[in-house]
């Protein structure tokens, strides 16, 4: 493993020393471990909480997206005392949204936080991210994985809360901006966990992993790769058979930590072009890195059916390390 | 048991985990995101030195504060499914210096419970249940055929290697590695496993 680290064990504490440090305008409890915007809690305000597996979507707490933010161990959720402190930390009293990606480790943890804050009297609503559309049967399954949607989810219900909408309204939002997004990814090598020392899978020089979510985990199945064209089209054609998008739709090309824009460019550019062939218009893009999976060389695909309220708050001013525009 | 025997009990399961760390995140690297060894190791030494700070006086305290510690520190699902096991088994023993292995027949059935309230899987679903359910039967069948702790405890190691082997040709239908679909075919639940040692680590100290 090579990694600009100095202990494995300490990699998540140090980095949130190293975010503190670089974000004035953010307050880190590298206690607790938490990560919450100077200003909170605001008075009358509905809080925005997030899990985190990785200190670079920290990136997206400030104003006009998250409250607050707690990252765990690396791919491993927060813990309830966490989540708890960073729900306290951000209550003006008018409630907390806790935005949790369905994995079934956040999503036991959350619950547990939610009955601890209840019982502190704070009203928490909870909204499931579950867009991943390359898990095809909950039967069989822990249900769909929260991925990509998750930051269209922070962005839209993010800037309604800025403007002042009460707690249910915006875990109604939240639900319905993962409810109109699907996503699909492709791996074509493995993270390495600080903690593990050496990638979480092997893939062969030709081979990928289609299906991946965001926690380092192999895919639903191995294929040999093929051209960018190809991959593109198969991931759309993925998302659409399972969600019937005609547009418009706000679309999030997104690397998984080790793909470089170059070729998240090209992909985008396959993007555009292969929705206009399906006739499904695209109202706002954004193309990077934004929800990784470490080191991992791969990239998802999100699209979002969006209402004109949607793409309204997509547009709202954001300002965080990780987003910012009109701020 | 009494609080002395609970305590070495969980500081076996913390040794046995420790030697095993690289084994259970090898097993989770498979089917899952490979963090489970780590994890947990993490865990455990943490409740050793919970106990250590502040010595519980009975079995019953010895497994809430191992709980709770867990879930505190873990994180992930195997947190909050191994905490409340133990925290759910502790609160239902007496709390007395010493409990019957009747006790403890009931304590096991009410982690077991706390595990399947939270995390909805049933025995088959490739999870720690496979090796929980069957290590809890051999253990109240020991019990209730009259044997003392240390014997009901081996029974119990012995059916929970088993449950855990057993795991391997199962499909996985809860937890991250359900995500593999039947390319989870094939290998051992880590969950299992590492349920296994914490029932060994209890019939080495019984």
């Amino acid at each position: 493993m090579k990694k600009f680290i100095n202990d494995p064990a300490d990699v998540v504490a140090q980095a949130l020393r190293g975010l503190a440090a670089a974000h004035p305008e953010l307050r880190v409890d590298t206690e607790e471990q938490y990560i919450v915007r100077a200003d909170a809690p605001r008075a009358g305000k509905v809080g925005l909480v997030l899990s985190l597996i990785r200190i670079s979507d920290g990136g997206f707490v400030g104003p006009g997206m998250l409250d607050a933010a707690c990252p765990g161990e690396v791919f491993t959720s927060p813990v309830p005392d966490q989540i708890l402190a960073a729900t306290k930390a951000v209550d003006g009293g008018a409630g907390v949204v806790h935005i949790v990606k369905n994995y079934t480790g956040d999503v036991m943890n959350f619950q547990l936080a939610a009955e601890l804050a209840a019982d502190e009297g704070i009203s928490v609503e909870t909204v499931l991210v579950d867009d991943d559309v390359a898990v095809e049967d909950s039967t069989w399954t822990a249900g769909r994985r929260g991925t990509g949607a998750t930051l269209l989810v922070e962005k839209i219900t993010g800037a309604r809360a800025e403007e002042g909408g009460k707690l249910g309204e915006i875990a109604a939002l939240g639900r319905e901006v993962n409810a109109a997004s699907g996503s699909f990814a492709y791996a074509l090598t493995a993270g390495t966990t600080p903690a593990a020392g050496r990638p979480g899978f092997d893939l062969p020089a030709d081979e990928i992993e289609a299906g991946v979510g965001i926690h380092g985990e192999p895919g639903r199945r191995r294929e040999k790769l093929r051209p960018a064209k190809d991959l593109v089209h198969s991931a759309l054609d993925a998302i659409l058979d399972a969600k019937s998008f005609t547009g418009p739709v706000i679309v999030l090309v997104n690397g998984l930590g080790g793909t470089p824009l170059i070729e998240l460019y090209l992909i985008y550019g396959e993007v555009a072009a292969y929705l206009g062939e399906r006739g499904v218009s695209i109202a706002r893009q954004l193309v990077g890195n934004y929800v990784t999976s470490l080191d991992m060389a791969g990239m998802s695909l999100t699209l979002c059916q969006a209402t004109d309220e949607m793409i309204r708050l997509w547009d709202a001013p954001v300002r965080t390390p990780g987003l910012r525009w009109g701020a | 048991m009494d609080a002395t025997l609970a305590r070495d009990w969980m500081r076996a399961a913390a040794t046995a985990i420790a030697a095993d760390t690289d084994r259970l995140t090898r097993l989770d690297a498979a089917i899952g995101d490979g963090d489970h060894g780590v994890n947990l190791h993490r865990g455990f030494t943490a409740v050793v030195a919970a106990l250590e700070k502040s010595p519980p006086e009975t079995v019953s305290e010895v497994l809430v504060k191992a709980g709770t510690t867990l879930i505190s520190r873990v994180g992930g699902a195997s947190g909050p499914l191994y905490g409340s096991a133990l925290r759910a088994a502790g609160k239902a023993l007496p709390a007395t210096a010493e409990v019957q292995p009747s006790d403890l027949v009931a304590a096991l059935h009410a982690g077991l419970e706390a595990v399947r309230r939270l995390g909805g899987a049933a025995p088959g679903d490739k999870t720690l249940i496979d090796a929980y359910g069957p290590a809890l039967d051999a253990f109240e069948k020991a019990v209730a055929g009259g044997a003392g702790l240390a014997e009901a405890a081996g029974a119990a190691a012995s059916a929970a290697e088993a449950g855990a082997e057993a795991t391997v040709p199962l499909q996985a239908r809860k937890g991250r590695a359900s995500y593999l679909g039947k390319r989870s075919i094939g290998h051992q639940d880590p969950g299992a496993a590492s349920t296994s040692l914490i029932f060994q680590a209890l019939a080495e100290v019984a």
